[in-house]
């Protein structure tokens, strides 16, 4: 049982209503695709101009650069850096916000940039199996072939025509980061997206 | 579907564009001078040429930047894309004509 006396054990995460249907949702076999909900990570907003001495500050506590074009992602330690535009981009961390938040501030010093903590803006559902780019493919407008879309990369694009944040881990693992509000709708999509892939058979007819 | 290379992002489809109508329509210097009608001229009246436009659009969808694009409005042929910062690129109406006569059969 969560600790309810805490901010941390009274928070609900935009898909946790949904945790037995994403669970039950997942399909196996040749073409398979599993849901799951990754809640509650860390993301700090970071808009600067690139090159400047605050850049340079927030690059020093990240320990890594800012990526400095679409797709990319650069990662060090516990934070992960997407790109979101030329000025712009989104720290994705195990750290606290509160702790990154300072640290990049401290980093920024006098300097002229914005660092806020979005934690509450986005969740992560994490899409993995043989058949998630087929599954994405139906809702996406975005060339999803591995020739235009690497492994390691991220890209702000929609996803059944809402805006998300799509994150290529590997070929079978893909995260896609939808604005909480549009979590569930995005999940539900996603559910029955992934039903064609099932199985055919007694053991698919018996599930439905 | 038109599909426009945002530069920063590459090619995308349309959907995930927003139009901003015609580009490069300068804030008057000094508004309280204008008459009547030419405040009107500066915020209702725009041009609607047959051939290339240039005209603004935000990859709303993206990386929520706003850009500039030569469209060819016969063709829908998207002949530049360039930045805020970039000057309008030289495209003269026999470019776009000529694209033009190479689109009819």
């Amino acid at each position: 049982m969560a600790d309810l006396t805490t901010l941390q054990g009274l928070r609900r995460s935009p898909l946790q209503d949904m945790a037995a249907e994403l669970r039950d949702g997942a399909v196996p076999g040749e073409r398979s695709v599993a849901l799951r909900e990754e809640p509650f990570l860390t993301m700090v907003s970071i808009r600067v101009e690139p090159g400047s001495e605050a850049a340079r500050g927030i690059e020093a506590v990240l320990g890594t650069g800012l990526p400095q074009q679409c797709g990319e992602v650069s990662a060090q330690g516990a934070h992960t850096v997407l790109w979101l535009g030329p000025d712009e981009w989104l720290v994705v961390s195990s750290t606290t916000p509160e702790t990154l938040v300072g640290e990049l501030l401290a980093g920024v010093g006098d300097g002229r940039a914005q660092v806020v903590d979005v934690s509450a803006n986005r969740t992560v559902l994490e899409l993995s199996g043989s058949a998630v780019r087929d599954v994405l493919e139906k809702g996406c407008p975005t060339d999803l072939h591995p020739r235009a879309f690497a492994d390691g990369t991220a890209i702000t694009t929609t996803l059944a025509r809402v805006p998300v944040l799509l994150w290529k881990v590997d070929a079978t693992r893909f995260r896609v980061l939808p604005r909480a509000s549009l979590a569930q709708y995005v999940a539900a999509w996603l559910l029955d997206a992934v039903q064609e892939f099932a199985p055919a058979g007694p053991s698919a007819q018996a599930g439905a | 579907m038109l599909q426009i290379k945002c530069p920063w992002c590459g090619l995308r489809d349309e959907t995930e564009y927003k139009y901003g109508g015609q580009a490069h329509v300068a804030h008057p210097e000094d508004p309280a001078v204008l008459t009547d009608e030419e405040w009107a001229e500066y915020l209702f009246f725009r041009d609607n040429p047959k051939g290339p436009f240039a005209e603004r659009w935000v990859h709303g969808g993206g990386c929520r930047r706003w850009f500039n694009v030569v469209r060819d409005t016969r063709t829908y042929e998207v002949l530049a894309v360039y930045t805020n910062n970039e000057p309008r690129p030289e495209i003269s109406l026999a470019l776009g004509s000529v694209a033009a006569a190479g689109g009819t059969p």
